[in-house]
């Protein structure tokens, strides 16, 4: 009988595979529990009935035709996409607009770049506070901001107390706090466009605006696609100024999905409904994802 | 663009005034730019009315811990994605890669179940463990290492160190930009996370920041004493702001990674 030893070649590989094991095994192990099986969990509870006490009981699409024969479920995405998109697009004109003027500066730019970047690196529950704060209806600054205004004679507004105001109010935390690292990434797309593009344009004849619609934008559509959907995306997940200083009122106009699945599960204890919302949550945020990815694909190979 | 600027200091110019008036000048209308006289008598206050030094230390340790734990098994796996040869290595990287679409909140209540099983609800090891394991760490140190010269590892190599030795003594130690990038981003994410401590601590003796601070908020009834809430807000934000001033330039290096510079 040949025996049968094992080469050099295949010992090195055992002895690789050893070690690769070593160095991955501590990161899936942390994801198969942390990540893939609650992701797992969640959509069997979601299509389950469960009271935290005995057994979940199957009960099929029951929570998702729930959700779709409640109103306040209607009214909760009817915000939020209210919050999304109203408020992605704000936040993308003010942050390119100030990428455009920081990219033609040529002093300072340092300095007001970490400007901008403080309040993204500030702890939410600080900003919510200063800013129901700013927005008290009695004493906050933004009231008397706006009594400074000559001849308006403006009324004192209840802002996070205004049914009209409150998801207003939201939304400018929002991007208060966000637009610096919008800004950030848009600048660094701005810096990226080739400057005999700007060149050529200039000897054609085309002026400021002309230039912007094509050269700048054309050159900059990857990254703006890029920061739109990560600005979508952090904005779906909003739960911390909801928690804080609207509680999804007043009359629910600024009940956003991520805080209406908080209360559902750690209030109500009504987990299958949560995890039906969850999932909702997660189809949006993944075909928002995908459409990305596919988009900026078809972008690349235009280039 | 000194208006942009003036409109996003101003929140904190608020935050930090507010915090050095008294009551009487807090509720006075139209409110003062700079207080006069300034008191310090709301950081006292801070300290006097919440256990606020023990929730410091509590986002202090769980931050620290989470950073070290999360760069140490991120670049571990990121040096075996990019430098080792083992079977299903693509589909193993696209696996952790997909995991950075999975907003967390969708599984916040499974993930509860498991801590509950574990024993794990209101201690630190439910706050710290759970934030351990990131894609993006991963993504963001493989792109690193790949991006390193091969000569020194195989040097090293024949020298006769074993693939742990070549990692800790060659390639971490070049890797140290990035290594800081990640630790900035993950100690900024983790000292100013809400939701999760929110839920899974439920002793005051074991409160984050974030988590005492909305508690002091909601102790108030009638009367939000704002003075004292703003004090609270200017020591939570900033050990972040000096953080990011002096580390600011691997931070953005980090970001940047991470989304145009693909």
């Amino acid at each position: 009988m040949v025996q049968a030893r094992p080469t050099l070649i295949n010992r090195l590989a055992q002895r690789e595979l050893f070690w690769a094991a070593v160095f991955i095994a501590p990161l899936i192990c942390g994801l198969f529990i942390f990540t893939y099986i609650p992701v797992v969990c969640s959509l069997a509870l979601s299509f389950s009935s469960w009271n935290l006490l005995g057994d979940p009981q199957w009960v099929g699409l029951e929570n998702y035709t729930h959700l779709l024969g409640d109103p306040l479920f209607f009214k909760t995405m009817a915000v939020t996409t209210v919050f999304v998109v109203v408020g992605v697009t704000l936040e993308i004109v003010l942050a390119l607009a100030v990428a455009l003027l920081l990219n033609r500066a040529v002093q300072g730019i340092a300095v007001f770049r970490s400007v901008f970047f403080l309040p993204v690196v500030s702890p939410m529950v600080s900003v919510a506070l200063v800013w129901g704060w700013i927005f008290d209806p009695q004493f906050g600054w933004l009231n008397a901001l706006l009594q400074l205004i000559p001849f308006a004679h403006l009324p004192r507004i209840a802002w996070l107390y205004d049914e009209q105001w409150a998801l207003w109010a939201l939304i400018m935390i929002r991007i208060w706090k966000d637009l610096g690292y919008t800004m950030l990434i848009l600048l660094a797309g701005l810096q990226g466009i080739p400057s005999h593009l700007y060149e050529s344009a200039r000897i054609d004849g085309a002026g400021w605006w002309r230039q912007l619609w094509a050269v700048t934008l054309p050159m900059l559509s990857p990254t703006l696609f890029f920061v739109i959907t990560v600005a979508m995306i952090q904005a779906f997940q909003t739960f911390d100024v909801v928690y804080l200083l609207t509680e999804g009122g007043p009359g629910n106009s600024t009940q956003l999905l991520v805080y209406w699945l908080f209360k559902n599960a750690f209030q109500f204890y009504k987990v299958g409904p949560a995890s039906a919302m969850a999932y909702v949550l997660f189809l949006i945020i993944l075909s928002l994802t995908l459409v990305q990815w596919t988009l900026r694909k078809r972008w690349v190979l235009h280039e | 663009m000194g208006c942009g600027a003036l409109a996003t200091i101003g929140p904190f110019w608020v935050m930090v005034s507010t915090s050095l008036m008294t009551k009487a000048q807090v509720f006075q209308f139209p409110p003062a730019l700079i207080p006069m006289p300034l008191t310090w008598h709301n950081y006292g206050q801070v300290f006097a009315q919440v256990p606020f030094l023990t929730y410091f230390l509590n986002s202090l340790l769980v931050a620290t811990l989470t950073t070290a734990g999360q760069v140490l098994f991120c670049a571990m796996a990121a040096y075996a994605f990019s430098r080792l040869h083992f079977p299903f290595k693509n589909g193993l990287f696209f696996m952790v890669l997909i995991t950075m679409m999975i907003p967390p909140q969708v599984n916040i209540v499974p993930l509860f179940f498991v801590m509950k099983s574990f024993g794990w609800i209101d201690t630190y090891a439910g706050l710290i463990v759970p934030g351990l394991f990131g894609a993006f760490g991963v993504f963001l140190l493989r792109q690193w290492f790949n991006g390193l010269p091969l000569e020194l590892e195989e040097a090293a190599r024949l020298d006769g160190c074993n693939p742990w030795q070549v990692f800790v003594t060659v390639a971490l130690p070049l890797a140290r930009p990035a290594l800081a990038a990640l630790g900035i981003l993950a100690f900024i994410g983790s000292w100013n996370s809400f939701m999760w401590p929110l839920i899974v601590v439920q002793s005051e003796g074991l409160s984050t920041l974030p988590v005492g601070i909305a508690a002091l908020q909601s102790s108030y009834r009638d009367v939000t004493d704002w003075g004292v809430l703003m004090a609270a807000s200017t020591l939570s934000v900033l050990p972040v702001i000096m953080l990011f001033l002096v580390g600011q330039k691997q931070f953005v290096e980090g970001l940047l990674q991470g989304s145009v510079k693909e």
